[in-house]
């Protein structure tokens, strides 16, 4: 029998830091949104618990944006695996009259799933909630902690935020605030994908190259559907070779021609990549400051 | 891959954040968009350079002053291993976010100006290393092109930080130094061209070639439980597993243990990493694992070896590096977590309190601001079972929680 010394040091902080959650919280959720960390994700809370159930369930906020494959192996996953899945509907929040749909040319619901969100653990009472970000996506995220204090609005004040030294996480709160986790943090974009590939994980086909209907806007590829994504008359649609690097909404997600079919190929691509996975985020580029303005107002 | 965690400290205008970039830069690390992103901010400033200080500053507030805030985490890798940078400010105001980033660092980087020599903060810069035994340190001499490269000068430099080496209390450390220059990008990948009376590696070589089993130090395994893992279902109907993190040596299936606070003596039974049944759980590994008898375990408990085992005690006397705004006062209750323990502390004197640039001590003192760094003796409300920071890093160091506001108040250092 072997040891352990072959392990990935990043894997066993990640399943420390879930073995924290359950440890010191009384409702943590798992933020579920169909991409490649929130799949990881669940990897390695079957790995923290096991032989046990994983303890806490999922929670998918649905903008109604979503690539449809997504969605189906969302359900998928959640059934093979016995999972709790909670969907909760941006679309619920818009004809409450909670938030107002955003319109025109680079028009989203990525900013609105925040209401949603805030709804959802009010409604549950969640007081954890667990996410697929990584400290190397983008700037703001970079000096995020593990354990990130919210406030009951799910504000974030960067300036409060509290130190985490050695391996001790102090998830001590006031009735009414909650705490998202991180438990990737540390991990960078290939460094999941290195990790689905050793753990043979199955993930939703956009990841990879496949035919679709597209067109060009401001230097990048848009999956056409015009029931959600806006298209003026001049932006012509035609069938590319492409996948998606990263899995957002279909009306604020690029993609990149390709052809990687499998992980190993996508790995590559992402090796010789010189784009950094965010770059085909649109909500992202409406301002440098824009990840940590949404957060500050409650986003994930 | 291995993971090297770097802490980087330097002061203000000391081009620690340029050297980061360039660090980046010069391993191809750097992704167009952000270089595209960097040219043109730094068209927009009206350099005339590149300032790859950019690519590590984040939040909104600070751009315009030009000053990182905060713990940045900064990540690249070669062929060889994965690296994280902990980005810490400079200032003396955030004292504790270099503490934070050293904590779970196994090398240091120290940033000179050439100009101006060793300072308050590199010597502050150093104790704080020094007091959290990080293992390698490396002080860059920074901006030699502004010095006209002078061989003289890195000589005093060096010669003025090694009287700091006397002082210090953690005589292992191993020190290197390099003289560099990140705006021109000397010596931190590419071998400098100019600078050749410098025979010694470049930084990244340095950081390449720095042995993993160097850097951290052998001790007595002690396994926190964190949790007991009983799932009830009929395929594991009996089973009852420990779940937690190994620190400080390996365990192994039959060694001889005894579980804290009971003082139990067992033996263990097997060892899983997830499905995976294995001999020996290494150190820093999150493993489950079962024992031969049946004993009453909880979080907070603690599995060790039986030979060699921590000091238990309600009281204890540790170095303390003091985080919060509000004043520690000799009587106060704070909330202590030493691993996943949780404990009730009263603080019952303060001894002195240790000036950050290798002075001396101060020992009329009685209360505690942020950034202070002081010898405090606890009593607590429960036992914990500690070892010595200098014999344990992780079992030796915990930290003070405010019960009031929740925050992280201090850390300490069990003497």
């Amino acid at each position: 029998m072997k040891n352990t010394s072959h392990i990935n040091p990043l894997e066993n902080e990640a399943i420390y830091i879930f073995r924290e959650v359950v440890a010191q919280f009384e409702k943590p959720v798992l933020l579920f949104s169909g991409g490649k960390d929130s799949i990881t994700l669940v990897r390695l809370a079957q790995k923290a618990f096991y032989p046990s159930k994983i303890p806490f369930p999922l929670l998918h906020i649905d903008t109604g944006h979503n690539f449809p494959e997504t969605i189906v192996f969302r359900d998928r996953l959640t059934k093979e695996l016995g999972l709790e899945l909670i969907v909760r509907h941006v679309q619920d929040s818009i004809d409450q009259g909670k938030v107002i749909e955003e319109s025109g040319r680079y028009s989203s619901r990525n900013a609105l799933q925040t209401t949603t969100l805030l709804e959802a653990i009010e409604e549950f009472k969640f007081d954890a909630c667990i996410g697929g970000a990584r400290r190397d996506e983008e700037k703001a995220r970079a000096k995020e902690r593990v354990f990130s204090i919210r406030d009951n609005f799910g504000q974030w004040d960067e300036k409060n935020q509290r130190p985490e030294l050695f391996d001790m996480l102090n998830g001590q709160i006031e009735f009414g605030q909650n705490v998202r986790v991180f438990p990737i943090s540390n991990w960078t974009e290939l460094d999941v994908w290195s990790y689905i590939e050793r753990e043979k994980m199955e993930i939703p086909s956009i990841y990879f190259a496949h035919l679709r209907k597209t067109f060009i806007r401001d230097g990048m590829i848009w999956t056409n559907d015009d029931a959600i994504v806006f298209r003026d008359e001049e932006e012509v649609v035609k069938e590319r070779l492409i996948r998606f690097r990263t899995v957002g909404d279909m009306s604020c997600t690029a993609a990149v021609l390709s052809a990687a079919s499998d992980i190993l190929s996508v790995v590559q691509e992402i090796r010789d990549s010189t784009i950094s996975e965010r770059g085909a985020r649109i909500d992202d580029k409406r301002s440098e400051s824009a990840m940590e303005k949404r957060k500050q107002q409650g986003y994930f | 891959m291995e993971v090297l965690k770097i802490a980087t400290a330097g002061s203000v205008d000391d081009g620690k954040s340029t050297l980061i970039g360039r660090l980046l830069y010069d391993t191809n690390s750097l992704t167009s968009d952000k270089i595209e992103a960097i040219e043109k901010t730094s068209k927009q400033k009206g350099y005339d350079y590149l300032d790859f200080s950019l690519a590590t500053d984040g939040l909104v507030a600070e751009r315009e002053q030009g000053i990182t805030i905060d713990v940045a985490h900064i990540y690249f890798s070669t062929n060889n291993k994965s690296y994280i940078i902990a980005d810490t400010p400079g200032h003396v105001e955030y004292t504790r976010n270099m503490i934070t980033g050293a904590s779970t660092s196994q090398a240091a980087i120290i940033l000179i100006d050439a100009r101006k020599g060793v300072i308050e903060q590199t010597k502050r810069h150093f104790f704080i290393n020094n007091l959290l035994r990080v293992k390698e340190v490396v002080v860059a001499i920074n901006k030699m092109d502004l010095v006209a490269f002078s061989e003289e000068i890195y000589k005093t430099i060096k010669s003025d930080f090694h009287k700091l080496l006397k002082e210090r209390d953690y005589q292992e450390q191993r020190i290197t130094f390099i003289p560099v220059s990140a705006l021109k990008g000397d010596n931190i990948v590419h071998k400098s061209e100019t600078m050749t009376w410098y025979s010694g590696q470049t930084l990244l070589e340095h950081l390449e070639a720095l042995d993993f089993k160097d850097i951290y130090n052998v001790g007595t395994p002690r396994f926190p439980v964190q949790s007991v893992i009983r799932p009830k279902t009929d395929a594991f109907r009996d089973f009852r597993g420990y779940a937690g993190k190994v620190y400080g040596g390996e365990l192994s299936i039959g060694d001889s243990v005894l579980v804290l606070p009971s003082k139990a003596k067992t033996k263990i039974k097997s060892i899983y990493f997830y499905d995976q049944e294995v001999q020996t759980a290494s150190r820093r590994s999150s493993v489950t694992m079962t024992l031969e008898d049946e004993i009453n375990i909880s979080r907070g408990d603690m599995i060790t070896k039986v030979a060699n085992l921590p000091v238990i005690s309600k009281q204890f006397t540790a170095k303390i590096a003091w985080m919060d705004r509000e004043t520690l006062k000799v009587g106060n209750k704070y909330v202590i977590q030493h691993g996943v323990n949780k404990v009730l502390a009263k603080v019952d004197r303060v001894h002195h309190t240790i000036n950050t640039d290798f002075s001396g001590i101060v020992e009329t003192v009685n209360e505690l601001d942020i950034n202070d760094i002081a010898l405090v003796s606890f009593k607590l409300n429960k036992p914990i079972f500690y070892d010595a920071f200098k014999n344990h890093r992780t079992n030796g160091s915990f930290i003070i929680i405010n019960p009031q506001s929740n925050t992280t108040a201090g850390a300490g250092f069990i003497q």
